[in-house]
């Protein structure tokens, strides 16, 4: 019982980093319909400001994140202005072979700057400490903050859209994009904030994708697909879909696991099938295109 | 001058929907504009509020050239616009979509923006509907809400696109009460109507579009009695 407790304890805090990763994502989706392919690699790059600044600087990589973030708002906002804008509003396709090649840029950059090589952060004590459930059940405190940091991004999200006036901005230029400028809004300023949004979000899921695992330049498409699985299994608009998504495809990659070593990644991708054939619209969908 | 319009000119392909037209409302006015489907009325708002760039011709509000200037930017300048099919936003209730207009338009902080918009809520009919969200809203409600959120910008021009279509006389009555209202508080008023009595119980002017063109302009019940007009509407020669 303890094993079976244990396994889907790590699947759901599992599903807590793949929906930090998915969360940015699904903002830039649900704000401008931007299908975003360097969102992986974004968050790879994240990783790797965050491990420089750490070591830079001589800090921790907590302390290295609260310099990360702004710095990472400004790359997504200067992204979005300089390049990203220009590649929206002439249908699907522009948008998806200029997010592609700044994927292939970002990857190449990174190995020029940084080699091919493994990194991880390195955050101490911290990465072993563990807390006891009770039962025999015993779950790390990175795998917990994961899940908890989670959680207060997808409430201060929520907080941002439906109690501020940049979130209705937001939402009204999701709206209707025209209507939104007759309003008053600019809607390229707008898009150029919600892509550092989605940034600080990627920032804070860079953090815990460098200290659980090693990371290297290559690793950002991988992220990814779980990103976009999670996202599509959650519902496009909602962000606690999105939380619930990568749950499940956490869940099911630590279920697969078990079974089997080899069928963790086979899994996830099955359970996103088997919720794409019952639900196309994923399980929590509220935006209606 | 509030607005003017210079030589404005403006195709689709082989179609022309502006043709040199010149335009000039004064600070405060109401004018009408009739015309066949097809004449360009629609494409003259979507020219004056920045939805579409002109091919020729210059656009000014009060003496300064807005040309060139983005929708949201005209939205700041004092330019106001609805639909003629309501297109508000879906997602979000009644007083948000006017909350998008006061603060982003007028540039209000969202406490400073709160009275204003509860008072346009109160003025068009739509103070009990407030929180409700959008998609359940009734035709009349979203006809009166596609006004009330061009008046939270507070324009100094209204543009109104067909905004008694598909009412019942009660409702067309109603709503002529509220456009009257927000005239008589000194917004200047551009009114696209195919129902002609609704627009003559406010405008003070009457222009007739066709084919791009202006073919008559003047005293409202005058131009309705004209050669032009009786051509166009009717088909005969007088």
């Amino acid at each position: 019982m303890a094993g079976l407790a244990d396994t889907i304890i790590q699947g759901v805090l599992l599903g807590g980093l793949y929906a930090l990763f998915a969360a940015g994502l699904s903002l830039t989706f649900g704000i401008m319909r931007l299908v975003n392919l360097a969102h992986g690699d974004l968050i790879v790059l994240a990783a790797f400001a965050i491990l420089a600044l750490a070591s830079w600087l001589a800090v921790d990589p907590f302390l290295a994140l609260l310099v990360a973030l702004p710095l990472m708002f400004g790359v997504g906002f200067g992204l979005q202005h300089v390049l990203l804008n220009r590649a929206l509003g002439h249908g699907i396709l522009p948008p998806l072979l200029v997010t592609f090649g700044l994927s292939i840029i970002i990857q190449n950059g990174l190995m020029q700057g940084f080699t091919a090589d493994s990194q991880r952060l390195q955050a101490g004590a911290i990465e072993t400490a563990s807390v006891s459930l009770g039962g025999g059940v015993t779950v790390g405190l990175m795998p917990l903050a994961t899940f908890g940091s989670a959680i207060v991004v997808i409430l201060g999200l929520n907080f941002l859209f439906y109690k501020t006036p940049l979130g209705r901005a937001f939402r009204a230029t999701s709206d209707d994009l025209e209507i939104a400028e007759l309003m008053g809004i600019d809607h390229r300023r707008i898009f150029s904030i919600a892509m550092g949004v989605a940034m600080i979000v990627a920032t804070v899921a860079a953090l815990y994708l460098g200290m659980r695992a090693n990371f290297d330049p290559t690793i950002g498409p991988a992220r990814l697909l779980y990103a976009f699985e999670a996202v599509i299994v959650g519902g496009l608009g909602s962000f606690w879909g999105t939380l619930a998504g990568g749950v499940i495809i956490g869940l099911a990659q630590t279920i697969g696991a078990e079974l089997n070593p080899e069928w963790q990644i086979l899994a996830g991708h099955l359970a996103f099938l088997v919720v794409l054939v019952l639900r196309p619209r994923g399980l929590f969908p509220r935006a209606l295109d | 001058m509030l607005l003017e319009l210079k030589g404005l000119c403006k195709s689709f392909g082989s179609v022309v929907a502006a043709d040199d037209l010149n335009l000039a409302l004064a600070p405060g006015e109401a004018l009408g504009i009739i015309g066949p489907n097809g004449a360009g009325k629609t494409t003259l708002f979507n020219l004056i509020a920045g939805s579409l760039a002109p091919d020729r011709g210059e656009i000014r509000l009060n003496d300064r050239d807005i040309t060139t200037a983005s929708a949201h930017q005209r939205c700041k300048f004092g330019i106001g616009r609805s639909y003629q099919v309501p297109q508000p936003f879906e997602s979000l209730t009644v007083f948000e979509n006017l909350l998008v207009g006061a603060v982003h338009g007028r540039g209000l902080a969202e406490r400073d923006a709160a009275a204003p918009c509860a008072d346009i809520l109160l003025r068009t009919g739509l103070i009990a509907r407030a929180d409700t969200p959008v998609r359940s809203l009734t035709l009349l409600e979203r006809k009166r809400l596609e006004m009330a959120r061009a008046l939270a910008t507070k324009p100094q021009l209204l543009l109104l696109d067909e905004i008694a279509g598909g009412l019942t006389e009660a409702e067309c009555g109603a709503l002529i009460e509220t456009i009257r209202d927000v005239h008589a508080a000194g917004t200047a008023i551009v009114w696209i109507e195919h129902i002609v009595h609704a627009l003559l119980a406010v405008v003070g002017r009457l222009i007739v579009l066709d084919f791009g063109r202006k073919v008559a302009e003047g005293e409202p019940h005058r131009v309705m009695a004209s050669t032009e007009v009786r051509q166009i509407y009717i088909g005969i020669e007088a």
